[in-house]
């Protein structure tokens, strides 16, 4: 046997998605969640996803991330190391401290206990909570359960990140900051994010392309480079007459499910 | 300047709470209004006395049970007595933890148990363990064996219902976060399921306490020819030999034994959902 080179694409791509479905259900009762799905996520690529309830967002991100199994079609990964996704909730164990929290993944990978307390303290220095370390999740802000989250995924070392609404349940400020975060760790750590979002202002705020779905069955219906200069604004007028750009299209397709 | 206010804002996010109250202070807050109704029902009972509701031969005065009590202290009787039945109050509950724990992960996990006799694991429990007790006593006599029976018949269900709800009612997110961060398998019950089913676990074991502690209370009472320095055996001694403090003396006893086994349940319970974050103080 005989081993043959990649194709060029997958090398050059940290995520590639061709013709992905996912059916849920069988029978009379069976429904069509992601339809014929064809992506390619580039390294280091920050990309938003946007769309309507029912665009089977969730489905895709953990049909990549390996927690449930596409019913057709084909996901391609460029590492071996599975990506790692946030959720909407932190989903931090109430049970662990902060630091107990960020330090599982590296114990469920078995990372020496020297190490482990080395790389904790430098993910939380990462999210700016090293003094919060002791605490309980119960004890902290859903900002700062968040970030927790955050220097927990980051533990994992993957080069993807899948992040599904995760800022979604907080105040507009914190929001604000935590993109600022996430942006500047996104460039430090070469990451590839794939954000699933429904806030098109926040997708215009932090994306280098916006990808628009369709909702029963999701479909790409439109994508966007944004090509807006970085640092960005959420309130400047750029990231604003992208986010009316999409909204437009984002209305005709969910008006489509009203007639 | 972002992380400024990041800081900023956290630290307006957990103003910290109001200074508490001393420890001492706290502590006496619960403890008086116990010993207020502690001193009212004893002034009840010390005017059924005097007002000789019942004959005094009958029903003693407070002082008398309780001098009744120390003198069993002194000349060791009681000592002895509690030994033996926390001896077998350890054995019957130990055996109940590792069938109900056993018991209860297995019809956690394998569904054609659980739809055998899931349902059944429950309809134990509403069985009263007294019931039980012609048939242990047919079955192993007067023995020891037979009040080992009750107990475990009374307390491994509902451990092993405890078991149940806690695995069963592992939010669903854990479970997806668990697996995302890299736990399967035996990893994912040891890191992800066995302390998020802990709270109910050990409310389980609160429950299968209780069951037990009254199938033992009943076994020492039923079977008596066991001899008669158990807690129980003393009870019924004392109620063959007409003497009305010494009953009293016992259920004294026995009450303050269960409530001390119960406090230690009660605060691991409050420990974990304190920890948890399920209690605000």
């Amino acid at each position: 046997m005989t081993l043959t080179a990649p194709p060029q694409s997958v090398i050059a791509n940290a995520v590639t998605l061709s013709g992905v479905t996912k059916v849920y259900g069988r029978g009379s009762n069976a429904v069509l969640a992601l339809d014929g799905l064809t992506l390619d996520v580039r390294h280091g690529e920050f990309v938003c996803l946007v769309g309507a309830s029912g665009c089977g967002k969730s489905t895709l991100l953990n049909l990549i991330a390996g927690l449930d199994r596409a019913t057709g079609g084909d996901i391609q990964l460029s590492q071996d190391r599975a990506p790692t996704l946030m959720f909407q909730d932190p989903a931090l164990f109430p049970w662990l401290s902060v630091a107990s929290n960020v330090e599982l993944p590296l114990k469920l990978r078995g990372v020496p206990k020297e190490e482990r307390k080395k790389r904790v303290a430098e993910l939380l220095e990462v999210v700016h909570l090293s003094e919060f370390a002791k605490r309980q999740p119960h004890e902290l802000s859903g900002g700062m359960r968040q970030r927790v989250a955050l220097a927990r995924t980051l533990g994992q070392d993957s080069p993807v990140l899948l992040m599904d609404e995760p800022f979604g349940a907080l105040d507009a400020m914190t929001r604000d900051l935590l993109h600022d975060e996430l942006e500047r760790i996104w460039t430090q750590r070469q990451l590839t994010v794939l954000f699933v979002t429904h806030n098109v202002r926040e997708a215009a705020r932090l994306a280098d392309r916006i990808v628009l779905l369709s909702s029963r069955p999701g479909r790409i219906i439109y994508e966007t480079p944004v090509e807006i200069p970085r640092p960005r604004r959420i309130d400047s007028t750029e990231v604003a007459s992208l986010a009316a750009e999409v909204t437009d299209r984002l209305r005709q397709e969910v008006g489509r499910h009203g007639r | 300047m972002a992380v400024d206010t990041l800081s900023g804002l956290d630290a307006l996010e957990l103003a910290e709470r109001q200074s508490e109250p001393s420890r001492l202070l706290r502590i006496w807050g619960t403890i008086w209004p116990k010993l207020a109704a502690l001193a009212i029902a004893l002034a009840f009972w010390q005017l059924a006395f005097v007002l000789e509701l019942r004959p005094s031969y009958t029903l003693p005065s407070p002082a008398e049970a309780f001098t009744e009590l120390a003198e069993r202290a002194q000349r060791g009787e009681l000592w002895k007595g509690i030994a033996i039945t926390a001896r077998r109050a350890a054995m019957g509950y130990g055996f109940s933890l590792i069938l109900g724990v056993g018991l209860g992960l297995a019809v956690a996990r394998v569904r054609v148990l659980r739809v055998a006799i899931g349902s059944m694991i429950t309809a134990l429990q509403t069985m009263p363990s007294i019931a039980w007790f012609p048939l242990a006593i047919l079955l192993f006599g007067l023995t020891e064996q037979a009040i080992f029976f009750v107990v475990v018949l009374g307390a491994a269900p509902s451990i092993a219902n405890g078991v149940i709800a806690g695995i069963d009612y592992v939010p669903p997110l854990f479970l997806r976060a668990g697996r995302n961060l890299g736990a399967r398998g035996l990893k994912l019950y040891w890191y992800i399921i066995a302390p998020a089913a802990l709270p109910s676990f050990v409310s389980g074991l609160k429950q299968g306490w209780a069951f037990s502690w009254r199938s033992l209370m009943a076994g020492e009472l039923i079977i008596v020819g066991l001899g008669k320095t158990s807690l129980g055996g003393q009870l019924t001694l004392a109620r063959e030999l007409i003497d009305p403090p010494g009953v009293i003396a016992m259920m004294i006893v026995i009450l303050l034994f269960g409530l001390v086994v119960d406090y230690f349940f009660s605060k691991a319970d409050r420990l974990i959902r304190n920890r948890w974050g399920l209690i605000e103080q």
